[in-house]
């Protein structure tokens, strides 16, 4: 109706230009702390910075703030993995299979400088410095579950940015349909390249819608810091939705290509670890049952497994993405 | 030694000793000195100090008879128990652990992944040995047979270094599952070659062996 009387009552626009109530009372809050930052000087933007983090810093690494993500499904409020957990216990097969290694070992990477090069199907290739890369979008904190294709699993907040702003900047081809990631492999500073697990470097990939959607995070930091050498610093993808090793680390080539690229778990057993690879409690892997998980650091010895969710919980965002295709063939 | 072994205390001492393993995983959980997941710390140490009492309850024959210590063979049958008590933590702790003690996800599991049957057949296995390790029991049976029965003892290694092989392999990581490969093939081996030694005795002995067959 163009014409609007009292009768039509109050019309909503659409609900998503509504703003959210968390959004505005955050919005607020930056103007009182602003506003009594502006008598503190240099205490401002350290308040403000306290105010932006969602999670204390453990206090071991440079700060990276991000401020709260709007993006749908990206705050989970489950209790966030300790950040001792989440440094000892990873898998980085750069540096040693037992989970236990890459805390120990991932001391050697360097990660200053670092550049990350984007090539292949796009209109504008280009070699970013990580000092590009984090001023290329504002950092948002994200609190994502993260369940391993081991079993177990964890909550993590991160800091970053979507990989459709990065993917965005290159502008790539209508040819492109896939994004390949592409992990430093140096035998210097990284004692198991080389070893027969894999092949190296590590590469991982992901569908170019997969890679567009909002939730695919490029991430730079976690616990309001950058990234632990561990955790694939300076710079990494975070999938939610997918097991954990689709998550590349340490990046440091990003491809654009017309065709599905060769991952790393994929080559060294295509039976096992699919393409997609996402979180799904119904399609078991071939030498253990995915339908259940361990939270670490969360329940009691004796406590029962939790199920595992479709997608990893994130369903209602990504399950498009998938509409069609029999997820267990393509697991 | 052979006189240390004899000593009143020494079954005591080494009974402690046995003890300080399980001690020992309990007391790292404890203190939260276990790591993210306790839970799988727990399954992983009994699983390895299972597979370390086997392999000294197989040292105890050869270094007996190497060695000369005749008096180890009191120990034998303690050792023994002690492997099938990590034994029965292991199961314990994966049964519990990792599928919340119900039977029907432990059996379905059980068949669905190779490592664990063959796991779980070396826990089966094991069983009637630490039945029938009281004096009654191999009176009962009679020396020869009992003897029989617990040559399953060489079976079960088999199978405990495959279950070990079996859950590295899907990281490629073998340098554990080759140490306890060759520990176990040098103590099987030696027996092995006795029993060979042994048969090329016989036949000159009897005068007319297998070859005039």
């Amino acid at each position: 109706m163009l014409i609007k009387t009292h009768a039509n009552g109050f019309i909503h626009t659409n609900s998503s230009e509504i703003t959210p109530q968390a959004a505005y009372q955050s919005r607020r809050e930056w103007m009182k702390l602003l506003a009594g930052g502006a008598a503190g000087g240099a205490l401002a933007s350290w308040a403000a910075r306290d105010a932006l983090a969602q999670v204390p810093r453990p206090g071991k690494l440079a700060a990276l703030p991000g401020a709260k993500s709007a993006v749908a499904g990206a705050m989970t409020v489950e209790k966030i993995t300790d950040y001792k957990d989440a440094t000892t216990y990873n898998n980085f097969y750069e540096f040693g299979t037992d989970k236990a290694d890459p805390g120990q070992n991932a001391h050697t990477l360097k990660t200053t400088p670092w550049t990350v090069e984007v090539e292949g199907l796009v209109k504008k290739p280009a070699k970013y410095t990580l000092e590009d890369l984090l001023k290329l979008s504002p950092m948002e904190e994200r609190i994502y579950r993260l369940r391993c294709v081991e079993g177990w699993s964890m909550v993590l907040p991160w800091v970053g940015y979507s990989m459709s702003e990065l993917i965005k900047k290159v502008e790539p081809l209508g040819s492109a349909k896939y994004v390949e990631f592409v992990s430093l492999a140096d035998p210097k500073t990284m004692p198991f390249v080389g070893s027969r697990v894999l092949e190296w470097p590590y590469v991982e990939a992901l569908r170019m819608d997969e890679a567009m959607h909002p939730l695919a995070l490029l991430g730079f930091g976690m616990y309001g810091e950058v990234l632990p050498n561990q955790s694939g610093a300076p710079v990494r993808m975070v999938v939610p939705w997918k097991y954990g090793f689709k998550s590349g680390k340490s990046i440091v080539k990003i491809r654009f290509t017309d065709r599905q690229p060769a991952t790393a778990w994929n080559k060294a057993a295509s039976n096992e670890y699919g393409f997609y690879s996402n979180v799904n409690p119904d399609v078991d892997h071939p030498r253990w049952s995915q339908a259940t998980e361990r939270r670490i650091g969360e329940d009691g010895l004796f406590a029962k497994k939790r199920k595992t969710l479709m997608f990893n919980g994130y369903e209602a965002q990504v399950g498009q993405l998938y509409a069609g295709l029999d997820l267990r063939k393509n697991f | 030694m052979n006189k240390l072994l004899l000593h009143r205390a020494a079954k005591p001492l080494l009974f402690a000793l046995c003890l300080l393993p399980i001690l020992w995983l309990i007391a790292r959980v404890a203190t939260n000195h276990a790591g993210a997941n306790p839970q799988e710390y727990l399954i992983r140490g009994t699983g390895d100090w299972s597979l370390r009492f086997l392999c000294i309850v197989l040292t105890v024959t050869p270094l007996r008879t190497i060695v000369g210590w005749p008096a180890l063979a009191r120990m034998r049958r303690m050792f023994g128990l002690f492997m099938y008590f990590y034994v029965v933590l292991h199961l314990l702790s994966y049964s519990w652990f990792d599928m919340g003690l119900d039977f029907g996800d432990i059996a379905k599991d059980i068949a669905k992944r190779p490592f664990i049957l063959v796991g779980f057949a070396a826990f089966v296995l094991l069983t009637p040995l630490a039945a029938t390790s009281f004096n009654r029991a191999i009176k009962f049976m009679g020396a020869k047979r009992w003897q029989a029965l617990h040559k399953a003892v060489y079976a079960i290694a088999g199978l405990g270094i495959l279950h070990f092989f079996w859950m590295r392999a899907g990281k490629h990581n073998f340098n554990e599952v080759a140490i306890y490969a060759a520990i176990l093939g040098v103590l099987l081996g030696w027996r092995v070659l006795q029993f060979i030694k042994k048969k090329a005795q016989m036949p000159a002995q009897n005068g007319r062996g297998v070859l005039s067959k």
